[in-house]
């Protein structure tokens, strides 16, 4: 893998850290009167989500990180891994458990969901921004009133329990955000 | 495709060229001379942190000019009296919000003065420029202490690494105490600088002299030495540089001498010492103060510009 100096620092720039693989989310030039000069980055942590604020030397060099996000088809689970395919060389991955995280309440087959591999072994999923799924349980009592007022809590396919106005029913299909898991209208599909 | 247009607005590039004419003007009136220097000489600094550009020039290597210092202070060795000049400098690795390799500095030399009589000069100007009338002064020393609750100078260097670590973060495990020094001055005490004033801070370590002359201050009871020089902020970018130059040769070389070996430390090429600049000294460099000051960044502070592209037409 190639090996990156500071100057090539870029927000996005994939670099390993403790040999981990990193992401750098922000990065300043900081040349402090004649001395030493630095490169200031923000640095999250790609398989635990954790940031670290961290100084380098200028010109000091890291090493790149084989980190890819490809968009795949989200096929199935068997419970103990979810399986992707690229749906060009319709080559398969299988995520796992660690990967998925809980995203696994947003995975809709057929879906086209960006996996992040790190050397070739999924990392990290990325559901769509919206997803539809269907209410299988949710308190029936308040049929009728369509007043925008409260909400209660809906049980739905995919496991997830989400916040639906209080005239959403079992049976019917709602959108939902992925990034919050809240409640996004109506589905018409 | 819209990408050959000027990053900076056309009304920033005549609110620039205004500036550059009140500059002119400012050392017309004074009876300084404007002087212009080759950008491309056969030497450049020694300053372990400072990396030039080499060209080859008819079959020779010359450097881009990482300030004009050296050529304006054989100007002066020469006779010439009182200095200024406005003229692109160039720093190999420099780029960054208030940075471009390629920049306008502006310099000048002023004959018979020490760095106080400097600062109130540069404090003229850029009131003149930005029209800010307020102006504030702090030794290194007080800066540190009212900004971050620590003495720069009494403090070890594993209490400057705690505090660096504990502000910044993760840092690299072989810095110099200077390092930990000038990080926290520039990401914890330059960015609060001079929201309204223009910001002095003078007598710096003599670990950070430079090419400054070392003065004795009594602080209480012991007197302790300083290096004469200082800076200038405002809105929270570093200025300008000035030092009540040094004159005497053999020290000079001395320094030159230890920025090598600091450079052989740190695994980069050594310079070879500019034998010109070290000719004109031993004739003998006039009692002088000068300043160096970025002109770009004077734009950007007068204008109301957050970045250097916002005042620069090409950024490379």
């Amino acid at each position: 893998m190639a090996s990156y100096s500071t100057n090539d620092f870029r927000n996005g720039l994939k670099i390993m850290q403790d040999g981990e693989p990193c992401v750098i989310v922000e990065n300043e030039f900081v040349r402090p009167g004649k001395g030493q000069a630095f490169a200031r980055a923000k640095v999250k942590y790609l398989l635990t989500g954790r940031m670290v604020e961290r100084t380098f030397k200028s010109g000091e060099s890291v090493e790149g990180a084989d980190v890819m996000d490809q968009d795949m088809e989200y096929l199935y689970t068997d419970g103990e891994f979810w399986h992707f395919m690229d749906p060009n060389s319709f080559e398969q991955v299988a995520a796992d458990a660690k990967a998925v995280g809980d995203n696994a309440h947003w995975l809709i087959e057929q879906d086209t969901c960006v996996v992040t591999t790190w050397n070739g072994n999924p990392i990290a999923i990325t559901p769509p921004n919206q997803v539809v799924v269907e209410v299988t349980d949710t308190d029936p009592g308040l049929k009728g009133d369509t007043s925008s007022g409260g909400s209660k809590p809906a049980t739905v396919n995919t496991g997830a329990v989400v916040n639906v106005p209080l005239f959403v029913q079992i049976g019917e299909k709602i959108k939902v955000d992925t990034r919050s898991g809240e409640y996004a209208g109506r589905s018409k599909e | 495709m819209s990408g050959w247009r000027p990053s900076a607005s056309i009304e920033t590039l005549k609110f620039r060229s205004n500036v550059f004419r009140i500059v002119r003007d400012f050392f017309y009136q004074r009876g300084v001379m404007e002087v212009d220097t080759p950008a491309l000489m056969p030497h450049s600094v020694t300053d372990p942190y400072m990396d030039a550009l080499s060209v080859e020039v008819c079959g020779q290597k010359a450097w881009l000019q990482t300030s004009p210092e050296y050529a304006m202070k054989r100007l002066i060795a020469a006779g010439s009296g009182d200095i200024y000049q406005m003229s692109k400098s160039y720093r190999r690795d420099e780029r960054g919000r208030n940075h471009q390799p390629e920049f306008m500095m502006l310099e000048w030399y002023r004959l018979g003065w020490d760095h106080h009589q400097l600062m109130n000069e540069v404090y003229e100007l850029v009131a003149k420029v930005t029209g800010i009338n307020q102006r504030e002064m702090f030794t290194y020393q007080e800066a540190f202490i009212k900004y971050l609750s620590i003495d720069p100078f009494s403090s070890s260097i594993e209490d400057l690494e705690h505090i660096a670590r504990e502000q910044l973060g993760d840092l690299p495990n072989d810095l110099y105490r200077d390092d930990y020094l000038t990080l926290l001055f520039a990401q914890k005490i330059e960015p609060v600088l001079g929201k309204n004033s223009i910001v002095f801070i003078y007598d710096f370590p003599t670990t950070q002299s430079s090419l400054a002359r070392l003065v004795s201050v009594s602080n209480s009871a012991k007197s302790e030495m300083r290096a004469a020089r200082f800076e200038t902020y405002c809105h929270g970018i570093e200025l300008a540089n000035g030092f009540w130059e040094l004159t005497d040769v053999q020290e000079q070389k001395q320094r030159f001498e230890k920025d090598n070996k600091m450079r052989n430390e740190m695994g980069k090429t050594l310079v070879d010492i500019d034998e010109k600049f070290i000719l004109a000294l031993e004739h003998g460099l006039p009692n002088c103060s000068g300043v160096a000051l970025g002109l770009d960044r004077l734009v950007m502070i007068a204008d109301k510009k957050p970045h250097i592209n916002d005042v620069i037409p090409f950024p490379l």
